[in-house]
């Protein structure tokens, strides 16, 4: 494989550092990395291909699939029925390949605003939405989030009100979650695709609202 | 310190912690390839989400501390492929000693 | 329906978490029958068990440290750690 010649002082096309990646020096957990999908694909376990086309397809998944259904269901009231009965079989209807995953869509209304979280390890909607933030898997964020969530929503930028209860979401099993926020009042004349552009991933983890696309 | 009665370290809701740091990282090749082995060998039926978290958790805090998410990953994927029959510890090494000798970087070796 | 969370510490992997065991929600929703991960987690032949969405109130689980005693977490909780309360 050639080397990357990108500058590490850079930032990548998503706007992150570049993380260390293949002219880095070789660590003991990259070389267990090669050596268990060789071992596997020498066994007859998967087969390369089914490497290159599975991380394909988790590249492919992005919180734009996520914003995708939230903007469907404000515009369409039969699919946001739909949505929240039974949230993975509207993703699947949209579209989108979530896989195995059981999801569940929960409503934020004027009197109640939801969060999820995993505390016990990192459980995410990652087949809808990609794989989850850094922040997502840390432990200030697992410990903290259930036992002062408006502390958190705060230093996130987002404030509650007393009278709006807040509902953690704690996935602690075979269920992922994905919030459906409450559509912003300024937003009613837009179509389905611009409408989409307002739905951040931290509007649908919880910890942001809906905003303007800059 | 208070006496151990069964909390274990991965089971964090409600711990005290610090802020929490949003630094956000793409994810390198080598990370995506350790994702994609998780799931493709759940697919096969050599392991399952719940396998992949029991060796996290019995890694220890100190892993969870010291090593890098899929650092831990790989490790929990390998210790699973081992006790599924995929693969013994005596491949793996002699595997991981050969990849070793490739090259310096990891796309010299992979 | 009132349901506690027993109040157990084995050692493995189980998944419920030590927030909430012991205390006092009221069920949310039933979700069906999935692989139990006590036995999943050790790759031995999983048993189905019943899963159910639990709501618990802050001041249930914090007491007097709840940030707002009203606010509520769900959870999933296994119908085998759950009792009538």
């Amino acid at each position: 494989m050639p080397h990357d010649n990108h500058d590490h002082g850079a930032l990548s096309p998503s706007g992150h550092p570049y993380r260390k990646d293949d002219d880095n020096e070789l660590n003991y957990w990259q070389i267990m990395e090669i050596a268990v999908r060789e071992l596997l694909i020498e066994k007859g376990h998967i087969t390369a291909a089914q490497v290159h086309n599975q991380i394909n397809a988790m590249d492919a998944r992005s919180p734009a699939n996520g914003a995708k259904v939230v903007a469907h269901a404000w515009s369409d009231p039969e699919f946001k029925s739909a949505l929240l009965a039974d949230a993975g079989q509207a993703s699947r209807d949209m579209g989108f390949d979530i896989g195995p995953m059981h999801l569940i869509a929960i409503e934020n209304t004027e009197s109640v605003h939801n969060i999820v979280v995993c505390t016990l390890c990192s459980c995410y909607p990652r087949n809808l939405l990609g794989l989850p933030p850094d922040w997502y898997k840390s432990r200030a964020y697992r410990s903290r989030i259930v036992i002062e969530p408006r502390k958190v929503l705060s230093e996130f930028g987002v404030e509650i009100p007393q009278d709006v209860q807040i509902r953690v979401h704690d996935s602690t099993a075979d269920m992922r979650y994905i919030i459906l926020p409450a559509q912003p009042a300024q937003t009613m004349s837009l179509s389905e695709d611009e409408l989409a552009y307002w739905v951040t991933r931290d509007s649908m983890i919880g910890v942001g609202l809906p905003q303007a696309p800059k | 310190m208070a006496e151990f009665f069964g909390k274990r370290w991965h089971d964090m809701g409600g711990d005290p912690a610090g802020d929490i740091n949003h630094d956000q990282h793409d994810f390198a090749l080598w990370e995506k390839r350790v994702d994609a082995l998780m799931v493709l060998a759940s697919s096969a039926g050599l392991m399952n989400t719940d396998s992949l978290r029991r060796v996290l958790e019995d890694m220890g805090e100190e892993a969870y501390e010291t090593m890098t998410y899929y650092e831990r990953w790989i490790a929990s994927v390998s210790q699973n492929m081992v006790e599924a029959g995929a693969f013994s510890t005596a491949e793996l090494a002699e595997k991981m000693a050969q990849v070793k000798t490739r090259g310096a970087t990891y796309g010299d070796a992979t | 329906m009132k349901v506690r969370v027993h109040n157990h510490w084995p050692p493995g992997h189980i998944r419920t978490p030590s927030y909430l065991r012991g205390k006092i929600g009221e069920i949310e929703r039933e979700i069906g029958l999935f692989n139990n991960p006590e036995q999943n987690a050790y790759r031995l032949l999983p048993q189905k068990r019943h899963l159910v969405r639990v709501r618990f109130t802050m001041e249930e689980i914090w007491g007097d440290a709840a940030e707002t005693p009203d606010d509520v977490i769900e959870a999933e909780i296994y119908a085998h750690w759950l009792e009538p309360a």
